[in-house]
């Protein structure tokens, strides 16, 4: 068999697992207790270390913008840089990247291990299917969580500009006027686009985690093999789909 | 075990046979089951017997529908163990040889997962239900351990217990004894008569026991190389005319000519 036959096979056996799931999707309401905690573990979880990079990247991205556009004599649209690349580009960017780290590796590490040790075997024989259990509850959580953890990113990103520029004796630029570029040249479907991003990155990353983490054939080995699997793949999708979904929603 | 009895459920009055028709399995170019035909009758205890590596859980897989035959057909009763919508017409339970309980729940939601998950009663309902089957293994102290808190034998038991809670029509053990000291085979052995006795499940038992097939089967199967070797009461097989069977029932160790030795020269 050839790549390109192995390629298809598993992009089929990613949809065939997403149709199958949603499938089950009237059953959510009586699953809430599973949602409520994969909203927990993929969202709270993750609050802290969104928080955190997210506030860097703004300071960052504040710092060279700020060091560039003074030979430009354009350090008063520093705010629109930054606004606008968080919450076009680097929030949704920065979060998908976190999540396919620390959510998709944790969500198939947890899949492949039941998979080894016969646990979805188990629940097949139950005649549960672990769509219904595993999956369709995780990828609701993604769903309602990726624009909280985006919204929040761009927030963090946007202060740590703001206070870096406030701060920075070369850049001077005051947090207000820093602001006032920020909103002057940000449209509301800037920061839409943004999360409709974080929203595709997030769910493609889930949905190829879970595919991953259920194929998984094997013994313990195969499970860490299935984690990089799944985190290298959900960093290309991230970066691919960047391209098509950037594009898509430009020209719309 | 204890002297409760298991409480009679809609589903425990009809219990299905099960027929393996030419049944052949292939993984890539490996043939692991070659032409198997048996027939399991409603009621019965089946035991599947054979060397390490000769498809006896394989077959038992394809019996729980959770491999698909490259050719053939498995029914179960007049229903085809392929198609997933058999789960919803016949409960099937199957108790895996290393248990595969769910580790991130306690040993009490690991029974209650099942008819929480379908609903069957209310949570009052549901805990009787569980308790009454941990009461018929003796687990009722284990009830809020969980799985990585058990012996090897314990963690049996709750597997099956769980299958008990499924009320099953077909109940499928896969190497039921692998691993215990001969009391808790002793010990399993007789809860999975009983359980037979209890209950008229039809019971289909692949293990390596002679003492447990021998005890408990109604019948008894030997696959050797995927292919079916002999099929017949345990009485038929206790001086066995068929020298590979007889080798396996009845291995004599020769300290003098090892089969290592023989083995090893085999492949020179």
């Amino acid at each position: 068999m050839n790549y390109l036959t192995i390629i298809i096979g598993h992009i089929g056996g990613t949809l065939l697992l997403l149709v199958r799931s949603l499938k089950f999707l009237p059953t959510l309401p009586r699953q809430f207790a599973r949602f409520m905690e994969q909203c927990y573990l993929i969202g709270y979880t993750s609050l802290p270390i969104v928080t955190i990079l997210s506030f860097f990247i703004g300071s960052v991205l504040a710092l060279q913008s700020g060091y560039s556009m003074e030979n430009f004599g354009a350090k008063q649209f520093i705010g629109t840089l930054v606004g606008l690349t968080m919450a076009r580009e680097l929030g949704p960017v920065m979060v998908a990247i976190l999540i396919a780290g620390r959510v998709g590796s944790a969500i198939t590490a947890e899949l492949a291990s039941m998979k080894v040790y016969q646990e979805i075997d188990a629940l097949t024989t139950m005649n549960i299917p672990p769509e219904r259990m595993l999956v369709l509850p995780r990828l609701a959580a993604i769903v309602v969580m990726m624009p909280v953890l985006a919204i929040i990113a761009n927030l963090c990103g946007w202060y740590g500009g703001a206070l870096v520029c406030q701060y920075t004796h070369s850049i001077s630029v005051d947090s207000e006027a820093y602001f006032t570029a920020l909103k002057a040249y940000m449209k509301r479907s800037d920061v839409t686009d943004g999360l409709i991003k974080a929203e595709v990155f997030g769910f493609v990353i889930i949905l190829v985690c879970c595919y991953i983490g259920l194929n998984t054939r094997g013994g313990p080995r195969e499970i860490g093999a299935s984690v990089t699997k799944a985190v290298v793949t959900s960093l290309i999708l991230i970066l691919v789909l960047d391209y098509f979904v950037t594009k898509a929603l430009l020209m719309s | 075990m204890s002297n409760s009895t298991f409480t009679a459920s809609p589903f425990l009055g009809k219990t299905f046979g099960v027929t393996v028709a030419n049944v052949t399995k292939k993984f890539g170019r490996t043939t692991v089951l070659k032409d198997v035909s048996l027939e399991v009758k409603p009621g019965e205890i089946f035991c599947i017997m054979g060397p390490s590596g000769s498809g006896k859980t394989v077959l038992l897989k394809h019996i729980a529908g959770l491999e698909i035959p490259t050719s053939g057909e498995v029914r179960i009763g007049d229903f085809d163990a392929a198609d997933p919508e058999t789960r919803n017409k016949v409960h099937l339970a199957l108790v895996f040889q290393a248990g595969a309980l769910f580790n991130s729940l306690s040993v009490y939601d690991n029974l209650a997962l099942y008819p929480r998950e379908h609903r069957e009663c209310n949570e009052a309902g549901i805990r009787e239900r569980v308790m009454h089957a941990l009461s018929i293994l003796s687990l009722e102290k284990a009830a809020n351990k969980f799985p990585s808190d058990l012996s090897g034998g314990m963690k049996k038991r709750v597997a099956i217990a769980r299958a008990l809670v499924m009320e099953p029509q077909l109940l499928l053990y896969d190497e039921p004894t692998s691993e215990l000291d001969p009391v808790m085979s002793a010990t399993l052995t007789e809860i999975i008569a009983t359980l037979r006795e209890q209950t008229a499940v039809t019971s289909i038992v692949v293990t390596h026991d002679r003492d447990l097939a021998f005890a408990i089967a109604d019948r008894v199967a030997f696959v050797m190389d995927g292919k079916i070797r002999g099929v017949g009461r345990p009485a038929d097989f206790k001086n066995p005319t068929d020298p590979v069977i007889a080798n396996f029932l009845n291995p004599v160790i020769d300290l003098k000519n090892p089969r290592f030795k023989q083995l090893e020269n085999s492949h020179e």
